[in-house]
């Protein structure tokens, strides 16, 4: 397994300087926008600024979700285990951001709504959106055999990625109280916030592009350390036992 | 063999492995029993409580029991290593996940069937002008937990950790099944009853929908 095209597809795998600094910059554009660029909104104030990473991170990491299934079907297509780091990279990067998306939402809501929580339906399937993607991680912790570990994971990634618009509308059919989405049809969004939202929206995504290279990356290099682990085991088994 | 026969040979031999010694639908039985008898303690509900919230415990218990039930499965056959013989038969792959599909759909119906007249005695609840309903939307409800069920228990054998695994895979997974059977369940027991569409639609889509991957990724959670 282990081998020089691995190495050679790493090196060009590797994360770029200009890459990092243009999603610094759209990072550093997007905060400037969020803070201080956009209007105040009238009835909200301040904690209102919060909603543009809020929603953007949102709408990334469900991104990154359906890039766990992308890669899952790709992954029992070809059984290249690229498509498995692939997979591991995205969910890791989705977590991370509606981890985001779950500790900002109750930080506009204590002040806005006078409470924490409340189980509405945005906040409820956000939330089992984030315990679909910790169980699909846990699940690939769980098994060692990297094939074996990629087969698993790909199947559960595949179910947990089609419960998602599931899990949305039987959510959206039992309640909601959520601020209806002001993006779109019959929304009221002023459109210099609109253009900062997409902008934060670019910046997310990038800043996701980015993490799920560098998350990559480091999976492609563990997998090749366990491969060259494996090999030296296996010459050293003929040879007397030597210490790790 | 056709995929339809090599199913019903499959399901033979689950049905018969578990009458034989009946320990998995003995122990369900008891183990939702015990659910059902504490939630009366942690809830102490009225009777009118229960007409909302009954439905409710009841699917919660049922999910709970099809994440324990579920987990012999495929574990049963690691004993003697029985899948690599099965996987040697020259049958559809898929056949051997639609029979343990079909198994674990009796099984978990089987033990639903038992309860409900338990049920609706200790939450007070008139079942039995509703029965069509409610068995319509309970037998909805079972084939997305079966369905499911079998694939992560095929998954979760693969797995360390496995009797803990299969729950925190399943449970998430699960959430709008126990939501559309509880409501449509609600709505049954509600007076006068109505059977909800939507919500019959839902499960059916799910099933549908896990069916169908079930079957697409089925010969790759069975190959060696």
């Amino acid at each position: 397994m282990a081998n020089e095209s691995t190495s050679a597809k790493l090196s060009r795998a590797a994360v770029s300087l200009p890459g990092i600094v243009i999603v610094f910059l759209l990072l550093a554009a997007g905060i400037y926008g969020a803070l201080i660029k956009a209007p105040e909104e009238a009835t909200m104030g301040l904690i209102q600024r919060i909603f543009y990473f809020h929603v953007s991170s949102a709408w990334s990491g469900l991104i990154a979700f359906i890039l766990v299934f992308v890669g899952s079907v790709a992954y029992l297509r070809t059984r290249a285990l690229k498509w498995d780091w692939f997979s591991v990279a995205s969910a890791e990067v989705g977590v991370a951001f509606f981890t985001v998306v779950l500790v900002t939402g109750p930080i506009w809501a204590k002040p806005v709504w006078g409470i924490w929580w409340t189980w509405d339906a945005r906040l409820t399937s956000s939330f089992l959106l984030w315990v679909l993607f910790v169980s699909y991680l846990i699940l690939r912790t769980l098994v060692d055999e990297p094939e074996r570990r990629a087969m698993v994971a790909a199947v559960f990634g595949i179910f947990a990625a089609l419960d998602i618009p599931l899990v949305y509308f039987s959510i959206w059919w039992f309640r909601t109280q959520h601020p209806q989405p002001v993006v779109g049809d019959g929304g009221s969004l002023d459109p210099r916030m609109g253009r900062v939202l997409l902008l934060c929206w670019f910046a997310t995504l990038g800043l996701m592009t980015l993490l799920i290279r560098v998350r990559y990356r480091l999976e492609a290099l563990r997998a090749e350390v366990d491969a060259l682990r494996m090999d030296a085991a296996a010459s050293s088994s003929r040879a007397p036992q030597v210490t790790r | 063999m056709n995929l339809g026969r090599a199913t019903a040979v499959i399901l033979g031999k689950e049905l018969r492995t578990e009458f034989r010694s009946r320990e998995l639908l003995g122990t369900t039985l008891v183990f939702v029993l015990i659910v059902l008898v504490l939630f009366s303690f942690t809830f102490n509900p009225t009777a009118s409580e229960s007409r909302r919230f009954g439905p409710g415990l009841l699917w919660l218990a049922f999910l709970f029991a099809g994440s324990l039930m579920l987990q012999p499965s495929f574990l049963r056959e690691q004993t003697n290593d029985t899948l690599a013989a099965l996987r040697l038969a020259p049958i559809d792959p898929f056949s051997i996940l639609a029979g343990k599909m079909a198994a674990n759909f009796l099984f978990l119906l089987l033990v639903e069937m038992v309860l409900l007249p338990v049920f609706a005695v200790l939450y007070n609840l008139a079942i039995f002008p509703v029965l069509a309903p409610l068995i319509l939307v309970l037998t909805l409800g079972t084939i997305g937990l079966a369905t499911t069920g079998t694939v992560f228990s095929a998954v979760a054998a693969q797995a360390r950790l496995r009797e803990l695994l299969l729950p925190l895979l399943l449970l998430p997974v699960l959430a709008p099944v126990l939501i559309a059977s509880t409501e449509a369940t609600v709505g049954v027991l509600r007076y006068p009853s109505d059977l909800s569409v939507v919500w019959l639609t839902f499960l059916t889509c799910f099933d549908v929908i896990f069916l169908t991957t079930a079957w697409l990724v089925g010969e790759y959670l069975l190959e060696e």
